[in-house]
């Protein structure tokens, strides 16, 4: 508590930049497995290669995945844009199964009478489908936020500043007060990051709680 | 379908290695810490520090002396290694950084191999770049060293490292993982002594003296300011044939700010003392204070500030 | 910089000696190894006992919220508390092991447990009802049943803690993992990449070759395959389930 008393201001700033760390790729990643998932569902076909390339890279150790980064971007390894991508590349991995079995599990009949009343294309997807899937990508989304926070503290080991630095920082000059600050942080922004998900989800799914069941 | 995917998969991995062929440059060749790239431009300076306790402290103490003088003074610390941070230097993203005579001189020549202080800085105000310069030198000296508990120093009869070569074989050291590669390491002490180690355990910060004190490890490779080595009561070991050479302090600055920094920085240099440094360091390290504070009160009684 | 890389890989002294590629990999895979093993005979009689019964799911509840923890402040939390309690490797590779282990539990516990509970009730009805008594519908109904969603659990635990193990050479340990730290500590890019590159091939290697077995171990009635039915068992689960109960958990460290 002392420690935290006296440091509360540094702490702060390190959690801004770990919410911007997990945040911003989860947005990204979000954006990139629609298509993707889109793409499993148009193409039944294409579903195994696509959710399993994807799901493979998930396999990717995140200190590996952070150190070869700069490798394949060409950036330096203090480059905050390593940790973004291969951030975004998890969230990928994550979403894109959890998008296109939402989108599956859109029933039929509902995409035909959206069909019959002239929704197209596009317009279906965004209009309709999405929307009715909200439930299932959230509850992917939340298992990528989750993960996200947790493994973006990794990154102080190549030295991009976010709440593990706490961690490292804690451990090198054993300071209890801070290692502790770190862990509880991180845990607190994950579990912020979940309500949040979950009240966006409630909000964009108004006909559940009308219902009160399954639409 | 299972070997398409697969093939699929392949597919993706060669796509990534063939792109990863247009990364040019060694990503941990030159690291400008990219916010504070631009901090230059003002006049103001941005005083770099490595990962470890005493150089963030002197960083702290460099940015409140320069601050004190009216010059817009940040710090930038946690800098990864030397390979590293010195190109940090090199292309302006921090301007002063603080830095060891005989390490130094090292790293620009692999082959030096003087001892006496005065020697060691002449020698690195030789090699360092043109771009760099190296003001004056503190009579504060951190030399790494090798330290035994007393109870091992006396059952094995340690007073010097020349006593190691018998037993070490046996022995476990707990280092810093850069310490098996350097010449002011293994490397040296094998040459020098004919000292190699049976197990080295690589570990960081306070975890190298906590692996001695908890008998995890029968030597430690600790910094001679450690303040950890009087609270253990810890033996060092004479360093007879100076593997470690001379590691005075000094500002290592941008040879275009020199004007800018050198009155206040050799000021700083002047009041710096070995055993003001372990002072400060027990301060940080065992009674975990702020490094900022610490370095403030130090300018402070010093009338630096 | 491709070409130091490759130069690292080509050097004949990177692959012996105890810093050497083969020792190193040994290494990984041997902590790796006691840490699922150690899962096993943890989560195996919990998980299989919780969904027999059907009592206790808060155990399975609990382990899953863990795993919101920061792996690695866990691991440093807990070498610095359980480390110094014990002398020599154990004092690394006890702490190491533990965190490994709690990593491990989640996804092993929720695989049996789920695979338990999944089973079509009316299989073990007509277990009970030729007269099989519990333990024998345990081991030879349930668990043959489980086996799907037991492995992959299994998997999923395999690469969490192989890809974990990495982050294990921060605290003393060797394994693959050294060569990212001592890269980057040295500056030597070619050695931390070349060393990242290792771990994410063995984690691709493993993830293949569990798939595999997942495939051969599953009982042909289980499967689909007996009746001459391709269908998509690349995962045991189905995508809705995975999607929506977060058994899948996964999070590489």
């Amino acid at each position: 508590m002392d420690w935290l008393a006296s440091n509360w201001r540094t702490v702060g700033e390190l959690t801004l930049s770990h919410l911007y760390l997990a945040g911003v790729p989860l947005l990204l990643g979000l954006a990139l497995s629609v298509p993707l998932g889109w793409t499993a569902k148009r193409w039944r076909g294409s579903y195994a290669a696509v959710v399993t390339s994807t799901g493979l890279l998930y396999t990717i150790p995140s200190l590996a995945l952070f150190v070869i980064m700069p490798l394949v971007l060409g950036t330096k390894i203090l480059d905050p844009v390593n940790v973004l991508v291969a951030m975004t590349i998890y969230t990928v991995a994550l979403l894109t199964r959890t998008v296109a079995d939402g989108l599956m599990s859109v029933p039929d009949h509902v995409e035909q009478a959206a069909t019959a009343m002239g929704y197209g294309g596009l317009r279906r997807l965004f209009g309709v489908e999405l929307p009715l899937a909200v439930p299932v990508i959230a509850a992917g989304l939340r298992v990528a936020a989750v993960s996200n926070v947790s493994i973006v503290s990794i990154a102080s080991v190549i030295g991009v500043s976010q709440l593990g630095d706490l961690l490292l920082d804690g451990y090198r000059r054993i300071i209890w007060g801070e290692l502790l600050t770190g862990i509880v942080a991180t845990l607190l922004l994950a579990l912020l990051l979940d309500a949040v998900i979950q009240l966006g989800s409630r909000a964009l799914t108004p006909w559940q709680r009308v219902a009160g069941g399954r639409p | 379908m299972k070997r398409r995917t697969v093939l699929t998969t392949v597919a993706v991995a060669a796509a990534i290695g063939l792109s990863a062929c247009g990364g040019g440059s060694d990503p941990l060749a030159s690291e400008a810490p990219t916010d504070t790239g631009t901090a230059a431009a003002g006049g103001s300076i941005v005083v770099g520090g490595a990962d470890f306790s005493e150089s963030t402290l002197l960083a702290e103490i460099y940015a409140g002396a320069l601050r004190a003088k009216g010059v817009d003074a940040t710090t930038k610390t946690n800098i990864g290694s030397r390979e590293v941070y010195l190109r940090a230097l090199e292309d302006n993203s921090v301007q002063v950084f603080p830095e060891y005579t005989g390490a130094l001189a090292v790293y620009y020549d692999k082959e030096f191999t003087g001892t006496d202080p005065d020697e060691v800085y002449a020698h690195v105000q030789e090699v360092v770049p043109d771009t760099l310069a190296v003001l004056e030198k503190s009579a504060a000296e951190d030399v790494d060293s090798l330290a035994v508990t007393e109870e091992t120093a006396r059952t094995r009869g340690l007073t010097t490292i020349e006593d190691l070569a018998g037993p070490a074989g046996d022995l476990t050291i707990a280092a810093q993982p850069e310490f098996k590669e350097r010449q002011q390491g293994a490397i040296g002490l094998e040459e020098v002594y004919g000292v190699t180690f049976g197990t080295i355990r690589p570990l960081t910060g306070q975890a190298v003296v906590q692996a001695l004190v908890n008998g995890q490890a029968d030597v430690a490779n600790v910094f001679s300011t450690d303040p950890a080595i009087a609270a253990n009561n810890l033996v060092v070991l004479e360093d007879t044939k100076k593997v470690f050479g001379s590691q005075n302090i000094i500002p290592l600055v941008r040879a275009d700010k020199v004007d800018q920094v050198q009155d206040t920085l050799n000021a700083v240099s002047a009041k710096l003392t070995t055993e003001a440094i372990t002072q400060m360091l027990k301060q940080t390290d065992i009674d975990k204070q702020d490094p900022k504070a610490v370095a403030e009160e130090f300018l402070t009684s010093n009338g630096l500030a | 910089m491709i070409a130091s890389l490759l130069d690292w890989f080509l050097d004949p002294a990177n692959w012996s000696g105890e810093d050497g590629i083969p020792a190193r990999l040994f290494e990984h895979l041997w902590y790796s190894a006691l840490a699922v093993g150690l899962g096993l005979v943890v989560a195996l009689p919990l998980g299989l006992w919780v969904g027999h019964s059907g009592r206790g799911r808060w155990v399975v509840s609990v382990a899953n919220s863990a795993r919101a923890v920061p792996t690695l402040g866990l691991l440093f939390a807990v070498a610095l508390w359980v480390g110094p309690a014990f002398r020599g490797d154990l004092a690394y590779l006890v702490p190491s092991t533990l965190v490994l282990v709690l990593l491990a539990l989640p996804p092993l516990l929720a695989g049996t447990y789920a695979g338990v509970e999944a089973v079509d009730p009316a299989a073990r009805d007509a277990a009970q009802g030729v007269g099989m008594t519990g333990w024998q519908v345990l081991r030879q109904v349930e668990l043959p049943c489980a086996l799907p969603l037991l492995l992959s659990g299994v998997r999923t635990a395999v690469l969490q803690v192989v890809a974990t193990t990495t982050i294990a050479a921060l605290i003393g340990l060797g394994g693959l993992g050294r060569y990212l730290i001592d890269g980057i500590a040295l500056g030597d890019y070619p050695r931390a990449a070349g060393g990242a590159l290792l771990v994410a091939l063995l984690a691709v290697v493993l993830e293949g070759m569990l798939a595999l077995l997942q495939r051969k171990v599953v009982s042909p009635g289980l499967s689909g395959r007996a009746v001459g039915r391709s269908r998509n068992d690349d995962d045991a689960g189905t995508g809705k389930e995975t999607a929506q109960e977060p058994v899948d958990l996964r999070a590489p460290a």
